[in-house]
Formats: structure tokens, sequence, C-alpha cells
């Protein structure tokens, strides 16, 4: 249970951490990947031009985010159900050994 | 993480690409025979990819005033090692390519690269060497995916700065601009990444410690010592 607890005091900091920056100041919350294109033509002095397009762009924020949400939700219905499954398997061994030991102490 | 589509000139494009190639390649040599010799293995590979795949997809705000994403390869990594962790993260970046416009497949190379091969690297050495000083077996897989996290972004940093040196101060100038997006925003979410995946470790030692026992990821003495721990 500690491991638990530390996780969620770790996500809880995080969390609040969130909330004064919010309430604090002026940002954007934009993406890490596109400030490092400003920074590129700040560099290049804009004279730096992408010589390649994204074969697909999701055409609006709604479209990118399900598909964001689809990426997550397959990942995390993976892990849950091998997490559940070796859970199971776990507790009907042991419920199979404990059966098994009754049985010979019978004998 | 992500350098973004056609952002990268040409010949840096090859250049990580030439780099990350044959690691993907050696790491799809490594997950056929360890299938093959180990069919049981594959729902571990399955959750440690599906890891990679939930962590790389959620968006977070850090301390900065911006977002970022944790990469989720620290646990791929101690298990199954850099190099089939390699071809995972690449699976994950290809999808967000293609369909997100996240990265692209120009830089494809270079985001293997970081994400895929620099930060699993980390992450083995950091446990490795973690275990070997006798740390706690959670805090040294925290260091591990922390430090793993952290290293890919510093390492995107780097790339990009090689590829874009300042006109005064060269590529050590434009490696201080460009970590001050990546690897200033990232601090919270390493730690944040790290402690996560110490968490789902204690799932699977839990759950597969015999798994963790054969791949020898966990010597057997710490596994007795963490069983009698739970019990």
């Amino acid at each position: 249970m500690k491991l638990e607890l530390i996780t969620l005091g770790v996500l809880v900091v995080f969390v609040a951490a969130f909330a004064y920056e919010s309430s604090s100041g002026n940002h954007e919350w934009g993406g890490a990947d596109g400030q490092a294109g400003d920074v590129i033509s700040q560099l290049t002095g804009g004279t730096y031009q992408p010589w390649f397009q994204s074969i697909y762009t999701p055409p609006s924020g709604e479209i990118e985010s399900l598909l964001f949400a689809l990426q997550a939700a397959i990942g995390s219905i993976i892990i849950g159900y091998f997490l559940g499954y070796y859970r199971a398997l776990a507790k009907t061994k042991s419920a199979a050994t404990a059966t098994e030991q009754e049985a010979k102490s019978n004998a | 993480m992500h350098i973004m589509e056609g952002f990268l000139p040409l010949q840096w494009c090859i250049f990580w690409f030439a780099l990350s190639l044959p690691a993907v390649a050696y790491g799809v040599y490594r997950m056929n025979r360890m299938i093959k010799e180990n069919r049981e293995i594959l729902p571990l590979l399955g959750v440690s990819g599906a890891f990679i795949f939930v962590l790389s997809s959620l968006k977070l705000p850090s301390v900065t005033g911006s977002c970022s994403h944790p990469t989720g390869t620290g646990m791929g990594a101690i298990i199954f090692g850099p190099w089939i962790t390699s071809v995972m993260a690449m699976i994950v970046l290809i999808y967000q390519a293609i369909f997100l416009a996240h990265g692209g497949l120009t830089t494809l190379g270079a985001n293997t690269f970081s994400m895929g091969v620099a930060g699993p690297i980390v992450a083995v050495l950091i446990y490795k060497a973690a275990m070997k000083s006798r740390l706690n077996l959670y805090i040294a897989v925290f260091l591990a995916a922390t430090l793993a996290d952290w290293a890919t972004y510093v390492v995107t940093s780097l790339q990009l700065a090689l590829a874009f040196p300042a006109a005064s101060g060269g590529v050590l100038a434009s490696f201080e601009a460009f970590a001050a997006v990546f690897a200033i925003t990232q601090i919270p979410l390493a730690i944040v990444e790290g402690v996560v995946t110490a968490l789902m470790f204690k799932y699977i030692v839990q759950l597969r410690g015999d798994v963790l026992l054969r791949m020898n990821v966990v010597s057997p003495s710490t596994m007795k010592s963490l069983k009698e721990a739970l019990a």
C-alpha cells in the first residue's frame, strides 16, 4: 500500500503545482514540441522552412483528442486485461494447491 | 520530444535513421527469438508496449506553463532490454506521425533514437547500477524510468542543437535554448513517470515474479525479500 500512497501523493503535488501555476500567471499551456519550432525560427532568423508536411493532420482539436484518447484507451485495455488475468490465475493456482493439501491431510 | 515533420534538415534525418534503424532491426531479431523460446512472455511484452502507448498519449502541463508527455519506455527497457523497447517506441511514433501529425515520418529516425534508443539505454544502465549498489528495487526502477524520460528530452534538445547551431555560440548556445524548452518542462513529468512506473513494476513483481526471475531482471535473493515484505 505504501507505494500506492506515495504515487497518490506525487500526483496530488503535481496537480497542485498546475493549479497554482494556472492561477498565478498567464500561460498558454501549449505543446513543447511546437515551441521548439519557434526556437528554430528564432535561431535561423525565420529562414528555415520545413521541407515536408505531415501526410495527415487531424482536421480539428476534437478529432485530435479523439485519436489521443483512442491511443490511451487501447493501451489501458491491454494492461487491465492482462493484470486481471494474471491476478485471477494466481488466485486459482493458490486455491488449487490449498484443496490439494486438504485432500492430502484428509487421506 | 517529437521533432515535427520536416523540421530536421535532410542530412540529419538520414543520420538519425542510420543510428536508430540498426537498433530497431536488432530489437526485432531479439524479440522474435525471445517469443520463440518462451511464449509465456508475450502478454508481458504486450503490457510493456501498452504502457508506452498510454503514457506517451498523455500530454501533461508542467510548471513552465507548457505541456509535454512522458515516454513510458523505462519499464520495457528494464524487463526486455533497450533494443526490444526501440521496436515498441517506433510503433508508437509511427502511429502518432501518421494519425496525429505529432512528430513525423522524416523525423522518425531522430525521434526513435531519443525515445527508443537513448532513453532505454539510460534506463538499463541506471537500473543495473542501482541494483548493484543494493538500492531498493522500486527506488531503482523509479530512478531508471525518471532519468530515461529526462534523457530522451535532453537528446532531443541535442539533436535540434546539432542541426541548428546558433550564429553566435554555436551548438552549445542553441542546446541551451532547446533545453530550456524541453529539459526544464520535463523534470516534473519525469518524476511522475518514475513513480507510476515503480508502481506498475510492483504489480508485475506480485503477479509475474517468475518471469522477472527467468529474465534475470531481479535476482532470486531480492525476489525472496520482496515476497516476504508482501506476505
